[in-house]
């Protein structure tokens, strides 16, 4: 990704900020310009709790270049409990340990590093979320 | 509209062809396609390819292959929809001549995918999903698979061996094919021990990367006959050709374990055709991964939703089966040259209603259909063809 589409995106990779749909009011992320469930202008911005649970997961072995310090790493789709799925890596937990339906939340981590002298991408992964005891 | 005929095929075996540019490997498809089909003039070659951008620094290749070909003063362009590039293409070159805009039509699917590393081909690769949604967070192609296939597993309680038929039934087909890239079946075994690539797909259950490249000239079905003379092996009619799309990130689909694309193209198809998915008589569908087989074969209407498997495991899909599949390798056998494999399957198709397939010949086969999708599902490409 080129230094302007990390900084177009921004509020999406730091804080998972999304849309409210005015007309059908389903939640919608990442931001689009036309409604996925009612094809009606979408907005505005609305920023997701970050909580969710895991639809599925994958170690993955054979990663891109950039991603090959991390390698292996698990990534996942994660149902926010807004609604809408977003595909993240986990975070905190080995792949061992991971199921589907266990719940998650999202933190702001490390993504990748362009290249020796290259920039940072930070950007959402999700770790497992315990609920605090009453 | 007029219906549209092939009158010649050619194609280079699947490899690793570090000796040859992509000029050269689309040169060999194309002159094979057009000295079968007697043809000395065309009116336009469509390119259906994925990466040259990206991995050969060769945009415009159209227009490059064509000159290097010989081709000069005809229309070119590439067509280029991830790994449907190849159908896409040829579904060009259908619309070209249907529509009477152009009366010869060459179509050339083309990939090379081993001048580069396969880091950079896999990040390549990945560029068929949302580079800022899905390829930021790394994952690739066979990882979008994978938790396509994980989540199957657990909705359908289909056991980690339930793919192993399609890896076996594509590799024990591409066994006879001289351009397949691997030519030796597999056993149970080595499907169970093969090392994991991105969790539950191994290596096994996952197409090669590879370079390829395959071509089929097009004419009006009512021009056919001025072609096919002498030793000419015969016309294949294109009784179908439909396309459709599906959001491009897997997150955003309303089932992520059903192939939307999948089944509006091919209910475009039957409907076109007035074929049943009963009258067919082999299906090359799109198996870059095991699941992907399950997953189409319930999408065309051979298997209710979540058991597309159990055809593998009762061998429904072999070669005296209810509905072959793969029929000369597939794209785990014959290989995976992305931009190309839709121009492979035509070419297969073609082979097997021509009865060229020596030992993997289905009987009696009249009518076959052949589908390509790009993407994780985005973009699926369904033509049924037949004599």
């Amino acid at each position: 990704m080129s230094i302007a589409s990390l900084w177009r995106t921004r509020q999406q990779r730091y804080s998972l900020q999304g849309e409210i749909c005015p007309d059908c009011h389903q939640a919608i992320f990442p931001p689009r310009d036309v409604c996925p469930y009612c094809s009606e202008a979408a907005g505005p911005p609305h920023t997701m709790s970050g909580r969710g649970e895991v639809y599925s997961f994958t170690k993955m072995f054979n990663v891109p270049d950039g991603f090959k310090a991390q390698r292996p790493y698990t990534v996942a789709l994660v149902r926010l409990e807004e609604g809408p799925m977003v595909t993240a890596q986990l975070t905190d937990i080995a792949e061992d340990d991971v199921h589907i339906g266990m719940p998650v939340e999202m933190v702001t981590r490390k993504l990748r590093e362009e290249g020796d002298s290259g920039e940072i991408v930070y950007g959402y992964k999700f770790r497992p979320f315990f609920a605090a005891a009453d | 509209m007029r219906t549209v005929s092939i009158i010649g095929i050619g194609q280079m075996p699947v490899g690793e062809h570090w000796d040859l540019s992509v000029r050269h490997i689309a040169h060999h498809a194309i002159s094979a396609a057009l000295t079968e089909a007697g043809a000395e003039q065309v009116d336009a070659l469509f390119v259906g390819n994925m990466l040259s951008g990206s991995l050969l620094s060769q945009e415009h290749l159209a227009t490059l292959v064509a000159d290097f070909c010989g081709l000069r003063n005809i229309e070119t362009a590439k067509i280029e929809s991830a790994c449907a590039s190849g159908a896409s293409a040829f579904r060009v070159g259908c619309m070209a001549v249907a529509s009477g805009m152009h009366d010869v039509v060459i179509v050339c699917g083309v990939e090379k995918m081993t001048d580069t590393t396969g880091g950079s081909t896999t990040a390549g690769l990945a560029t068929a999903s949302d580079a800022e949604y899905e390829a930021a967070h790394g994952v690739t192609f066979v990882g979008l698979n994978a938790l396509i296939m994980r989540r199957y597993m657990h909705e359908f309680n289909a056991p980690l061996d339930a793919f192993a038929g399609f890896s076996i039934n594509a590799h024990r087909n591409g066994a006879h094919n001289d351009n397949a890239m691997f030519q030796k079946p597999i056993s149970l075994d080595t499907y169970l021990q093969a090392p994991m690539i991105a969790t539950p797909i191994n290596i096994m259950d996952s197409s090669p990367v590879c370079d390829g490249a395959a071509a089929a000239v097009l004419v009006a079905s009512e021009r056919a006959s001025q072609y096919v003379t002498g030793h000419h092996p015969g016309a294949v009619q294109i009784l179908a050709s439909a396309s459709a799309n599906d959001t491009l990130a897997l997150h955003d689909r309303k089932d992520p374990l059903f192939l939307e694309a999948a089944y509006l193209s091919s209910q475009k198809a039957y409907l076109q055709s007035g074929i049943t998915a009963e009258e067919i008589d082999f299906f090359e569908l799109h198996d870059a991964f095991t699941i992907m087989s399950a997953l189409s074969l319930e999408a065309t209407g051979y298997a209710r939703r979540g058991e597309g498997w159990h055809l593998a495991a009762d061998d429904a899909i072999g070669a005296g089966g209810r509905i072959p599949i793969s029929t000369l390798g597939g794209l785990k056998s014959r290989g995976h040259p992305v931009g190309a494999t839709g121009v492979y399957q035509i070419v297969e198709a073609t082979q097997q209603l021509r009865g060229e397939a020596g030992k993997s010949q289905i009987q009696n086969a009249t009518i076959g259909m052949t589908q390509n999708i790009g993407g994780s599902g985005a973009t699926i490409v369904t033509h049924i063809l037949g004599i």
